[in-house]
């Protein structure tokens, strides 16, 4: 059925990680109040007492960066990133506004074409004329900072356009996926509500549902949180949470630290448009090995 | 001495039935034209922000082309120039049709068509890129992202706009009867030739011209209310359960 089921049957575990954090009970910030709101599963907080935190990822090259560089007119915003991630990992990126994190995970679907370098998605350059983008854009999900759902749609229409059209499974068959995403991301009743008349997290767990409604093997989030009132973080936080849980490969542009320590395999940090530092979680945030990062994690964490 | 009004003139003898002649001509004639202008104007609207620049050309050139000619210039090219030169069956098949007529609708279509796609391409901006970015990102064609977001979108912004481009349409079909298109205005210049009775036949069409131009504004201000998008454009409206 749902891609993500499916792949999470083959994730090769990787106990040592997983107890470590359980060990730590690594937890979301504790003043984000954890409750979700209508969410059914109450399992999520089962699952942060006593599961595992972190699925591990296979040993497959899912994106590939060689040697990026990008510029917008005469500014530099990607310099000489090399960057992979393996089906199945969940990569936090961070940095100050202007670093290029977002314009690098907008390269992946080549929403912005890139200067210099070379970058494999599933398998496939992107600089090759002969691949398919249409049908590779297709395999990413997108979640944007400003939801972007297509406001003349309900829920429902929005989470079903792309499959009927692109995938041209029947109506019926994507209204049943749709109203069970909806289900899954805590708003079944919002199916024939338009954009304008939800909040904005409900919007933003619509607009991950329609990204997970592709059935993707990878999902991009542009600053997912940031548009979003503080009390509707954690809605939003929560379904990525369980998406990862299921060994979504995932790419994720955010400041949420408590997010990033609680589900992230690995950490960037960019800065002027290169990859200043990267590494696992308890690493990263204990001791960041440039001066940069602390100065940056100083200033985030500080509050 | 005082003008005798005689409005009786205006349905006696054959006069009645040369007005509604006239207001028929003048409706099958915008009517036509106005959807061929709107289907020039969609889809030249929409070459112009196209992410293709031969197609931005040639809708640009289109455009200029057809906006910076003085639609009285186009329709005494359509009706004397461009006939002269089709081959021999399109001119047959012209002249048993009505030269006059299509030659209107070939005048009126391409210059409003012209404006048309302005307005629509104001609208086509006016919709944040970033819905063009989520759509391509699902996996939909460029195509699909303008005929099932970008375009629909578009064409309720711009009902306002286009309902203006849609009343000069009509009152420049009265253009037409300098080619002999015997439309409304042309009708009343009948009236009035045949009566001598100028006042009565010129009220008569302003009155005529002015219903026309209320129903369709008032049909579009309608078509506006049926499409609006729920909780966007209806503020206060706004339902959460």
């Amino acid at each position: 059925m749902l891609g993500y089921f499916v792949n999470s049957l083959f994730q090769a575990q990787q106990p040592a990680e997983c107890s470590l954090l359980v060990a730590e009970q690594v937890r979301f910030p504790p003043d984000v109040p954890f409750a979700p709101k209508g969410f059914p599963g109450a399992g999520l907080l089962d699952f942060v007492v006593d599961g595992p935190t972190k699925q591990g990822y296979q040993d497959i090259v899912m994106i590939t960066f060689r040697q990026v560089n990008k510029w917008f007119g005469a500014t530099h915003v990607l310099r000489d990133v090399d960057l992979k991630v393996r089906a199945g990992e969940v990569v936090v990126v961070c940095g100050p506004s202007g670093s290029g994190k977002s314009t690098l995970i907008r390269c992946i679907n080549k929403l912005e074409p890139i200067g210099q370098g070379e970058i494999i998605v599933d398998g496939r350059s992107l600089s090759n004329p002969t691949t398919d983008l249409t049908a590779l854009r297709a395999e990413i999900g997108m979640v944007f900072q400003q939801f972007n759902l297509y406001p003349h749609m309900t829920a429902l229409q929005n989470i079903t356009l792309a499959p009927v059209k692109v995938r041209k499974l029947s109506r019926e068959e994507a209204e049943r996926i749709a109203r069970k995403l909806l289900a899954k991301v805590g708003i079944p009743e919002k199916a024939d509500h338009y954009p304008a008349q939800l909040s904005g997290g409900q919007q933003q767990r619509v607009a991950i549902a329609r990204a997970l409604a592709m059935q993707p093997k990878i999902m991009l989030f542009d600053e997912p949180t940031s548009a979003l009132d503080p009390e509707m973080i954690s809605e939003v936080l929560d379904v990525m949470v369980e998406l990862a849980k299921e060994g979504m490969t995932m790419i994720v542009v955010t400041h949420e630290m408590g997010f990033a320590k609680k589900v992230a395999h690995r950490i960037i940090f960019m800065d002027e448009g290169r990859i200043v530092e990267e590494g696992g979680p308890e690493e990263f945030f204990a001791n960041p090995k440039e001066e940069r990062t602390r100065s940056f994690l100083n200033k985030i964490l500080v509050h | 001495m005082t003008y005798d009004l005689q409005w009786n003139i205006l349905w006696t003898g054959e006069n009645g039935r040369w007005l509604l002649e006239g207001i028929w001509t003048t409706i099958r004639l915008s009517a036509l034209s106005w959807i061929f202008a709107c289907g020039l104007g969609v889809l030249s609207g929409a070459l112009r922000t196209a992410p293709f620049r031969p197609l931005r050309a040639l809708a640009t050139c289109y455009v200029e082309f057809f906006r910076n000619v003085p639609l009285l210039v186009w329709l005494f090219f359509w009706y004397f120039g461009a006939p002269q030169v089709l081959p021999r069956a399109g001119q047959d098949w012209l002249n048993l049709h009505g030269p006059e007529f299509w030659s209107a609708v070939v005048a009126l279509s391409v210059y409003h068509g012209a404006r048309m796609s302005e307005v629509i391409r104001a609208g086509i901006q006016s919709v944040p890129k970033t819905l063009f970015e989520a759509s391509v990102a699902t996996g939909l064609s460029v195509g699909q992202a303008y005929r099932l977001i970008l375009i629909p979108i578009a064409l309720r912004l711009i009902i306002p706009p286009a309902t203006n481009e849609s009343l000069n349409l009509l009152k420049n079909s009265s253009l037409a009867l300098t080619i002999g298109v015997a439309e409304l205005t042309f009708m009343t210049r009948q009236v009035e030739t045949y009566t001598a009775r100028a006042f009565e036949a010129l009220t008569a069409g302003t009155l005529i011209y002015l219903v026309l131009c209320l129903t369709i504004a008032s049909v579009m201000a309608q078509v506006e209310r049926a499409l609006r998008i729920p909780g966007l454009i209806a503020r206060g409206v706004r339902s959460e359960s």
